[in-house]
């Protein structure tokens, strides 16, 4: 299925949308920018930081609010729509509820196991307690201790990054697992963003590095390059000057149209902006030196 | 900074490294006094060996490629919430004089300036044995009470911690760009314990939001050595993290 396909089916004006799981890496980028072309509205974006992906999707006017630990752009602190949609309501006032990078794990785990909450013992004595409604202390009822109930999580959509995957969604993924799996429970739908399709026979051949059965998953998105800048692990590394861009091309809201212009709007998919980014560029991200894992043997 | 941060960590260790500076830290340490110091990375990454490149996030492939472990954000989580992560590192927009950390908002001109948040920063300050924070020595960066409270630190000090349902822990330093500050076993207030080459007691004084003590035996902090020196320019060659 095309990405064009699989969010308009699947990704509806006042959905509840997880981005960016794996924290840092495998940022499913070519999802967000097709959301902003479609123009969908009023979202809820969730995740515990999807680094300058968020920005974009509030700087585009897609979100009615955040529900993250954090969000910015990691390699250069702030993002600019961010701030200007907290402190001016521009181009449109968002809800921010703020959560901790545990606490957001926690309540898309809650989630995932189908429970009201799951308790910590994090978040004690902060304003993030105070102020996020999803947060609440409440007294053990075996120890009659202090605990935080963290409310779950149940998102209309996560759209999650995958190394390798089949035709009917059974995936192979390596690397840090940030909140994948739970998100991957907790989620009404999953959409899969691939770089590369494979067989089936591939998949089952290590079935310890395959996480989600297919039948969760709604759709599989072929689409290489789809979470450039962040790096996918054995494809690409991370393009930093992307997000060096960004930062000094967004400070004004002139700015981000204009960055928009030639990343998103000016853009009909992945593959046209890959012609944007040059060839020379790609290449200079590409995997350096292999480095394989040991063969596994599944043998009885 | 990176250098003495890295000293905070002892050899042996299990340490929630962070971004930025302790990042660094935590390579620098590895290479020197503290060999088996194991690095715990929210997004679940664990090492007991350092990245063979420079870093820009724990979630580089270089970071990924010869870890121990990877596995979840909450399976790293869940070891801190247990108390086996002995040390974090964090930074912050503001510290106070106990401590407290916020990393969300603070007083613009008008109004509010948003900052992005917590990340796992509260989750490290409420569970670590002992936190370390780094942050630049400006006065209004460290006032005497933070604007927002985004990770706790003594909270409004003493007991405070134990009262409000925090099972342990606290701000052992503050290393700013002037000076390292420690916290009083009783009181949970911040003090000057030395200050680096360069600045002096009563800049870092003036340069503090609140009457800083100062202990009796403040010393100098030691400049780094070359052998400091040289690691943390093979891991950051460019200077974006130390330039």
């Amino acid at each position: 299925m095309s990405m064009r396909e699989a969010i308009a089916r699947f990704v509806e004006d006042g959905d509840s949308v997880v981005l960016g799981t794996f924290m840092e890496a495998k940022i499913p980028f070519s999802a967000g920018h097709e959301i902003i072309r479609q123009g969908k509205k009023d979202l809820t974006l969730v995740a515990p930081i999807s680094d300058m992906l968020f920005d974009q999707l509030i700087g585009a006017g897609c979100a009615a609010e955040v529900r993250a630990a954090w969000v910015g752009n990691v390699m250069m602190g702030s993002a600019y729509n961010f701030r200007r949609a907290c402190e001016q309501g521009k181009p449109r006032p968002i809800r921010v509820t703020d959560y901790t990078n545990f606490t957001m794990a926690l309540a898309l785990q809650a989630g995932a196991w189908g429970v009201p909450f799951l308790p910590t013992l994090s978040t004690f004595g902060t304003d993030l307690l105070k102020r996020n409604p999803s947060l609440k202390s409440f007294a053990c009822p075996l120890t009659g201790k202090p605990l935080v109930a963290v409310e779950a999580l149940r998102p209309d959509v996560a759209v999650l990054p995958v190394q390798r995957c089949d035709e009917l969604g059974n995936s192979h993924s390596w690397g840090n697992w940030g909140i994948t799996l739970e998100a991957s429970r907790a989620s009404r739908k999953v959409l899969l963003v691939t770089e590369e399709v494979v067989s089936t026979e591939v998949i089952r051949s290590d079935p310890n590095r395959s996480w989600l059965p297919g039948f969760l998953v709604a759709a599989v998105v072929h689409e290489p390059w789809g979470c450039h800048p962040s790096p996918v692990q054995g494809y690409y590394n991370r393009d930093h000057s992307a997000y060096q861009e960004y930062h000094r091309e967004t400070k004004t809201e002139e700015g981000f149209a204009a960055w928009s212009k030639r990343w998103v709007h000016g853009v009909r998919d992945r593959a046209e902006y890959m012609e944007q980014l040059g060839a020379d560029r790609a290449r200079s991200l590409r995997v350096r030196q292999d480095a394989f894992a040991h063969p596994t043997n599944f043998g009885f | 900074m990176v250098v003495a941060a890295g000293r905070e960590i002892a050899d042996g260790e299990v340490v929630f490294v962070g971004m930025r500076l302790p990042l660094l830290g935590f390579l620098l340490a590895k290479e020197t006094h503290a060999p088996r110091a194991v690095g715990l990375y929210e997004n679940g990454v664990i090492r007991d060996l350092p990245a063979s490149e420079f870093l820009v996030t724990m979630s580089d492939p270089p970071n990924v490629k010869g870890a121990s472990v990877c596995t979840d954000m909450l399976d790293v989580m869940g070891l801190l919430q247990q108390g086996r992560v002995h040390l974090g590192f964090l930074g912050a927009a503001e510290v106070d004089r106990y401590g407290n950390l916020n990393s969300t908002q603070v007083r613009g001109n008008p109004g509010w300036i948003r900052l992005p948040g917590s990340g796992g920063a509260c989750d490290i300050a409420s569970l670590s044995q002992r936190f370390v924070v780094i942050v630049e020595h400006e006065r209004q960066r460290l006032p005497a009470r933070v604007s927002y409270c985004t990770s706790p630190g003594f909270g409004e000090g003493g007991d405070w911690r134990r009262r409000t349902g925090l099972p342990w822990g606290g701000p052992a330093a503050v290393i700013t760009t002037r000076a390292i500050l420690r916290f009083d076993g009783e009181s949970g207030e911040a003090y000057l314990a030395s200050v680096h080459p360069g600045s002096s007691v009563e800049e870092v004084r003036w340069q503090t939001g609140w009457e800083l003590k100062v202990a009796p035996d403040v010393t100098q902090t030691p400049p780094p050595n070359q052998e400091e020196l040289r690691i943390i320019r093979r891991y950051d060659p460019e200077g974006f993290w130390t330039s």
